[in-house]
């Protein structure tokens, strides 16, 4: 091992893992800043974070965002599976060479090009601007990050409990919803929770699709950002991170308990 | 799209035993599980581009919406066609006219290429380094560096903001330890663009390049030192070739965003930044003139298409592959 994982090897790591974490964790720290000057360190003090509660804007900017957040990433989830689906199983169809670029696509535009679009396509359809438009858009690009997820996992996947379980005579549809979901769950769930985190980020989209009522907090936070860094906004970031932090530990735990309570079962299967 | 033909699964259905019925519940089904998700993006992703096309055509008015012709059907076939004679490609001619748009495509294309080299100078010893790792911690090395994906991309670039600005920490650091003796001018220059590029989209880079390097077997970098190639001979002639695949997908994830990036040169970046991106927003927030703006967009989207397509067959390969 030592042999092959040289000391290059190791420093490249801890410097790159430096490099991704040492903004983060300085942010972090400065939000627990006593002085209004953010950069220069005045003592402990948890100040801004009842600061942060008493700002009403922030707080209606984060009630929003939630919203729209578990929505969409609701809808964006069941439609990002079927898409996912339809690029696995369904191999050959008219357009699908189409259809495989429009879930792709969304990936790497560039978010300008897609907020512009879509509020366009809502100003030429007569939608007005707000909570359901801001929806609308996060569904849509939101959706094809679920495919991508849910999509690698279904290409590993063993269909010969599919087939069967299509052979004892069950129909597609209960095939799917006792065989294949239970299976690919663990995808679905990250595809979810990517889906949401995505969409509780979103700047961009955001701004071009919403209208009056429907700021959302990266919205408020760009706005506040651009007059200047305020320990304030160290604060709400840090409870931000903290609330990201939290969902993918607990996914994670519930991964391992759920892969330790396989092993037992398939365990407990070849004993019996 | 009604005729979107299901090919193989009416055929797998078919050979099924069930009722007549049945089969046709499982024909309908099939073809669902294709047309809800083909039709939303067709309808959302699509169409959108094409009204993007069309308004980048239109007139600029003092109206809501802001452009003429709206193309409405009202006036019957013939106002139709009348308004369809009022679309020409001023905004574009305008495009040419007006150098800041060049200048603004050119700089957003060369900072982002160079972006693109950085992060993978920088991913590229990261990744190799984890695909070496023992196999028992490298999923942890990968949850570490998949986790500040999911932390906000604004709190990252914003992060930076403390860092570099003249009495920010970087600063602070270097002045006290006295390597400098005057602050760094970082902010608001193009290498706070790189550095904000590089950190944020450090995972996209990294995440390739070590799914195809942890494939690679690494006797063959043994094999060719045996035969006497030096180290850095045997990365050029081994490891890189291996890795081209991760190195051209860790490059388009990287690039192609990176070209149209606007929050990135908006915060770090100052106002003398060029970059398309920004100037779009600008063209539409601050000028309100969607049809420029449109414009705009539709250039942008010309000078990706090669590299969203270099992009899409690498993933076409990929997917085949996993079959």
């Amino acid at each position: 091992m030592n042999a092959t994982w040289s000391r290059f090897n190791i420093t490249s790591i801890v410097l790159g893992f430096a490099f991704l974490y040492l903004p983060i964790v300085l942010l972090v720290i400065f939000s627990f800043n006593e002085s209004k000057l953010v950069t220069v360190w005045g003592g402990f003090s948890t100040r801004w974070y009842g600061e942060l509660f008493r700002n009403q804007g922030l707080m209606d900017a984060a009630w929003v965002t939630i919203r729209v957040g578990l929505i969409s990433a609701t809808v964006a989830t069941v439609l990002g599976t079927l898409a996912a689906l339809a690029l696995t199983r369904y191999t050959r169809f008219r357009g699908r060479v189409l259809f495989s670029g429009m879930v792709f696509a969304p990936l790497v535009m560039p978010e300008v090009i897609t907020g512009l679009s879509l509020l366009l396509l809502f100003v030429a359809i007569g939608l007005d601007r707000g909570f359901l438009t801001v929806i609308l858009a996060h569904i849509t690009f939101s959706m094809c990050f679920v495919a991508v997820v849910v999509q690698s996992r279904l290409m590993t996947f063993d269909r010969s409990l599919e087939e069967a379980a299509m052979d004892l005579g069950a129909p597609p549809v209960k095939t799917f919803f006792q065989i294949t979901l239970p299976v690919i769950m663990p995808a679905v769930v990250s595809g979810w929770m990517l889906a949401f985190t995505l969409s509780i980020d979103d700047l961009v989209i955001s701004s071009f699709t919403s209208g009056p009522g429907a700021t959302t907090l990266p919205m408020k936070i760009y706005s506040q950002v651009r007059l200047g860094v305020t320990p304030e906004i160290n604060a709400a970031c840090t409870l931000m991170i903290a609330v990201v932090a939290l969902g993918v530990i607990a996914a994670s735990l519930v991964n391992k308990r759920r892969e330790v309570q396989r092993l037992r079962d398939e365990q407990a299967a070849q004993r019996g | 799209m009604a005729e979107t033909a299901v090919s193989s699964p009416s055929a797998v259905a078919a050979a099924q035993p069930a009722s007549a019925s049945g089969s046709l519940l499982n024909a309908i089904t099939s073809r669902l599980v294709i047309m809800v998700p083909y039709l939303w993006l067709l309808f959302f992703f699509l169409i959108p581009f094409i009204i993007v096309f069309k308004i980048s055509l239109s007139q600029t008015a003092i109206a809501m919406p802001p452009y003429v012709p709206v193309l409405g059907v009202g006036e019957g076939i013939s106002g139709f066609l009348a308004q369809l004679r009022e679309l020409g490609i001023d905004n574009y001619v305008w495009l040419t006219e007006d150098p800041l748009y060049f200048n603004a495509y050119v700089s957003s294309v060369v900072i982002a290429a160079i972006s693109t080299f950085l992060a993978l100078l920088v991913g590229f010893p990261v990744a190799y380094g984890m695909a070496r790792a023992p196999a028992s911690i490298r999923p942890t090395l990968l949850m570490l560096v998949i986790l500040p994906f999911w932390t906000s991309f604004l709190i990252r670039v914003y992060a930076w903001i403390g860092i570099l600005k003249p009495e920010g920490l970087l600063n602070q650091v270097l002045l006290a330890t006295g390597i400098i003796d005057q602050p760094l001018v970082i902010m608001n220059t193009h290498a706070a663009i790189f550095i904000g590029i590089v950190y944020s989209y450090l995972p996209f880079m990294i995440l390739p390049l070590y799914s195809t390097l942890e494939k690679m077997d690494f006797s063959l970098i043994e094999a060719a030192q045996d035969l006497g190639c030096t180290p850095t001979g045997a990365f050029w002639k081994v490891t890189f070739p291996l890795a081209l695949p991760g190195v051209v997908a860790g490059c388009m994830l990287v690039f192609i965003p990176a070209v149209g990036e606007f929050v990135i040169p908006d915060l770090l970046g100052g106002s003398q930044t060029l970059m398309i991106g920004k100037t779009l927003w600008n063209e539409f927030f601050a000028n309100r003139d969607w049809p420029v703006s449109s414009a705009v967009a539709v250039i942008l989207l010309l000078l990706l298409v090669v590299p969203i397509m270099i992009f899409q067959s690498a993933q076409a390969r990929a997917q085949e592959q996993g079959r």
